[in-house]
């Protein structure tokens, strides 16, 4: 006779493996006093440029590094390496994300004691690296004026799970008669309370108070390594 | 689609609890939040792909969602969320960003038949 079916209590979470090496790479960023952004976006909306801007331009003061992920090519990497900072790609074959394992895998061979900033840029997808996790200080999503207001709204989850949002391309804003308003609201709405930059990688609109950002936050996070 | 790499996690956490216990899983119930990333549909086909030549392989997955819960900072309360579209109170309107419940990928209970001993 077949014993009757039971219930047993669980309880794990199954995202658990990724948080774990999350939170050991976000000790060692820490204790290594580099703060690690991650950029999260659609495809097309400018992520490359933008951080191929930010690295020329941070790299005149900073030590800076990127990790980027792509589906398929290396194009991006080639692309970076022209701000002269070390790059890094991460391919990921058909995974529409990074995982922490691989960022942490990615960063074998490298010292973080001579970085002061690392980026890491993820696979073009506003869905599903909202769900991990890759041990950043800083998660910052990234939408394009040419993508429409919309965005948030539409993509609540990443929004949601971002530290600061940035609206890039604003040098084509009259173009596409895009709402900075509109835009704001939703962000807001999403999530009340998001810094949110305007830039143009382009022409450097806006750059500066958003690197701003970034270095006050490098110092506050070497204050408290120090107290 | 990161459903699938989600499913295969399910299956490998049900599969390692089963061959702790010694026991064969009917059902795993998994709680998902709507600010997972996760969508139940996709995870729901995708199950059925992970378990194939597992010892989960004709199991069910029983989701339970997990509707958003935000902390009021001005009402110093927990309310639920009315729109995933709007994050504010739902009893006075401010605006809230604190996520206490919504975020949930987890296996919370295992439907299990112990194994008849000659099958161990």
């Amino acid at each position: 006779m077949r014993p009757e079916p039971r219930l047993i209590e669980v309880r794990k979470n199954v995202l658990k493996q990724n948080d774990v090496v999350a939170r050991s790479l976000r000790e060692r960023f820490r204790a290594a006093g580099v703060f690690v952004v991650s950029l999260v976006s659609s495809p097309g909306s400018g992520k490359t440029a933008f951080l191929e801007e930010t690295l020329t331009l941070l790299r005149t003061h900073y030590r800076v590094a990127a990790l980027v992920g792509d589906l398929a090519t290396e194009n991006d990497a080639l692309r970076l390496a022209r701000s002269q900072a070390p790059v890094k790609q991460i391919t990921t074959g058909t995974l529409c994300h990074l995982e922490a394992a691989m960022v942490q895998s990615a960063l074998e061979g490298w010292d973080l004691n001579q970085l002061d900033f690392l980026f890491i840029e993820n696979v073009g997808n506003l869905v599903c690296p909202a769900s991990y996790d890759l041990g950043e200080e800083l998660r910052l999503v990234l939408i394009s004026v040419t993508e429409g207001e919309d965005k948030p709204l539409k993509y609540p989850t990443i929004f949601n799970s971002s530290d600061v949002a940035v609206v890039t391309k604003v040098d084509l804003a009259a173009a596409v008669e895009f709402s900075w308003e509109t835009a704001y609201n939703n962000i807001q709405a999403v999530r009340p309370g998001m810094p949110v930059f305007r830039l143009s990688a382009k022409t450097g609109e806006g750059m500066e108070k958003y690197l701003g950002l970034l270095t006050t936050r490098l110092a506050e996070l070497r204050q408290a390594a120090a107290v | 689609m990161h459903e699938l790499s989600i499913a295969m996690s399910i299956v490998e956490l049900a599969e390692e609890e089963a061959a702790r216990r010694g026991v064969q899983v009917n059902a795993v119930h998994l709680k998902l939040g709507t600010l997972s990333g996760v969508a139940k549909e996709a995870l729901l086909s995708c199950y059925e792909m992970a378990c194939e030549n597992t010892r989960l392989q004709g199991s069910r997955l029983l989701v339970e969602d997990v509707s958003i819960v935000i902390f009021c900072p001005r009402c110093q309360a927990q309310r639920p969320l009315s729109s995933v579209q709007l994050f504010c109170c739902s009893e006075c309107g401010t605006p809230a960003s604190e996520v206490v419940q919504g975020k949930e990928i987890e296996v919370v209970a295992l439907e299990i038949q112990e194994c008849a001993p000659n099958l161990v």
